[in-house]
């Protein structure tokens, strides 16, 4: 008996340790979710009731070209950051993984800064490096193509830019995972592979590059659902155009929910883009597993 | 062999040093701007060595703009959320770690599945929800979904699941209940994995962007990263400015990162699993 009450007081105090979270989760992460999935099929605004439209919602988006648009945006701008953040932090992380001491943190700290501002303060710091007046980086231009360019009112320039910026923000995160898993590769492999006298690009390729895959998973993964959700730096460095040459999933959803007003269609864009990072994050998921049962 | 072991350190060394320096130009350059005046700034010769030390663009930000109240509402919120967080962590990471009760298995699940969940794209009910409970331009309304951050009780539950069986059984002899075992033992005993959390949640809701720039709409109520794109547009092209209230807006987490340097690096290496 004194056992059965126990467990019921174990029962209970379990209850109260996870109560904040769980009900903290359900009012502003499980409610939210439903409600978007159900605002979906209404063409409700944003604040107020809608009827409901059944499948409508999506059969505008898909003749909708601002969506495909957008859709095709946020691929290029994933191609544009993944792959060559990685390549650039696993690059950096190779070489001051060779520095030693005080230096070694300057160097890493230096990198490492840009992470940690906020994303206005980056955007306002580059917008005034590229002004195409007084920018700094102008002159570069002109040397290269002979004008000055307006990168954020053309077309062609206004991603790429966007993509460079981003990466100079978010990098250093990057260089510190690859750092991380350089610390665990055990030097006894390399004396071991230095005794059967492998050149470096052999070290590199033999035991190295094998042994960081796990964390190059994880970083390319990673920088995938990141850059999927771009919006912050699309928004204060060209809202999306010119020409909505920048136009995002992201930027879409702000537009037709919070200035046309469309909670309806809002939510059913939200809702694509919920489920596509959802499958990606789940095969990113599926690789920390692996990583973690080996 | 040794000569050029010597001089590939050196080539190393300056060229590392040289691709950092490169690499935070950006911040020297907002540097420079922020300490000229506003027509030395956009004049003809105006370079990359500093020629002027004129501190009246600061004053300017900090004494013409809300630039103090944004300061308070990021720190007061990103304080709130960061307590909240942590406590609400520690506590359900302790049960799913220590205790078994109907729906363990479940509620970790739901954690681990709220890691992958883009709350970006969860803004336009979050946003319809929080003015259904009046709480548009409040600090409530920009703390709320800030509160689900998983990865702290992933990391939490990790490191509690590690402590030793033992260490319990004194508590429990001694009548003590889980609260105490909590608070007096599985927290103290892992207060660096604490500070860690503590520094990554801090810094990620101090940069929060989006949300706050969705709920808050009155300057009284912008946090820091909202409030700087609003000086942009008062003050048009007034460059030194602009580099000032960038730069003030930057500072304390930028200070904050040069003394806790380790303490960062390590924290950002253990949330991303990387490191346990």
């Amino acid at each position: 008996m004194a056992m059965i009450t126990n467990r019921r007081r174990d029962v209970a105090v379990a209850m109260t340790l996870i109560a904040p979270f769980v009900l903290t989760f359900a009012l502003v992460f499980l409610y939210p979710t439903l409600r978007m999935i159900a605002l979906s099929f209404t063409d409700a605004p944003l604040i107020g009731e809608g009827e409901w439209v059944g499948l409508a919602n999506f059969k505008r988006l898909l003749s909708d070209r601002l969506f495909f648009t957008s859709l095709k945006n946020n691929g290029y701008f994933v191609l544009l950051t993944v792959v060559p953040t990685t390549v650039l932090a696993l690059a950096i992380a190779l070489t001051i993984n060779r520095l030693k001491g005080a230096l070694q943190s300057l160097v890493l700290a230096l990198f490492f800064l840009p992470y940690i501002l906020p994303v206005s303060v980056v955007t306002e710091i580059w917008m005034w490096m590229l002004d195409f007046q007084f920018g700094i980086l102008q002159p570069v231009f002109e040397f290269f193509f002979g004008k000055s360019i307006p990168v954020f009112k053309n077309p062609y320039w206004v991603m790429p830019t966007v993509a460079a910026v981003t990466i100079w923000w978010t990098n250093g995160f990057n260089v510190l995972l690859f750092i991380a898993g350089l610390r665990n590769i055990p030097t006894d492999f390399y004396e071991a592979a230095a005794l059967d006298g492998a050149t470096r690009w052999q070290m590199f390729r033999r035991v190295t590059w094998p042994l960081l895959w796990p964390v190059t998973a994880l970083v390319l993964t990673l920088q995938l659902i990141l850059q999927l959700k771009i919006f912050d730096q699309v928004y204060l460095m060209s809202s999306g155009g010119p020409f909505n040459s920048s136009y995002v999933l992201l930027l879409m959803v702000y537009r037709e929910a919070f200035q046309l007003n469309h909670g309806g269609y809002a939510s059913a864009i939200a809702l694509i883009l919920f489920v596509v990072i959802m499958v990606v994050s789940v095969l990113q998921f599926q690789l920390l597993r692996a990583r973690g049962t080996k | 062999m040794t000569r050029t072991r010597k001089l590939e350190n050196w080539i190393l060394t300056g060229g590392s040093l040289l691709a950092a320096a490169i690499w935070t130009f950006p911040l020297y350059w907002a540097f420079i701007t922020s300490i000229r005046t506003e027509d030395r700034v956009v004049s003809d010769g105006a370079g990359v060595v500093p020629d002027e030390f004129n501190l009246s663009s600061y004053v300017e930000a900090l004494f013409n703009t809300k630039l103090l109240t944004w300061y308070w509402n990021s720190i007061a919120t990103s304080v709130i959320i960061t307590l909240v967080v942590l406590i609400s962590g520690m506590m359900c990471a302790y049960a799913i770690s220590q205790m078994r009760f109907p729906g363990r298995r479940l509620l970790y699940g739901i954690v681990l599945a709220s890691f992958m969940v883009p709350s970006q794209a969860l803004v336009v009910t979050q946003f319809i929800l929080m003015n259904d409970m009046g709480l548009i331009n409040t600090w409530a309304g920009i703390i709320l979904p800030q509160l689900i951050v998983p990865v702290v009780i992933i990391v939490y539950k990790q490191f509690f699941d590690a402590v030793p069986k033992e260490m319990r059984e004194a508590v429990v002899l001694d009548g003590g209940g889980d609260y105490t075992l909590l608070f007096k033992i599985y927290l103290p005993l892992n207060w660096g994995i604490t500070t860690a959390l503590a520094i990554i949640t801090f810094i990620m809701s101090w940069n929060q962007f989006f949300w706050p720039f969705l709920v808050v709409t009155t300057e009284n109520m912008m946090t820091i990263p909202v409030g700087i794109t609003q000086v942009n547009d008062a003050f048009g092209v007034y460059y030194a400015r602009l580099m000032s209230v960038a730069l003030l807006g930057a500072m304390p987490v930028a200070i904050a990162y040069l003394i806790f340097q380790k303490k960062v690096t390590e924290a950002v290496m253990i949330s991303s699993g990387v490191k346990g």
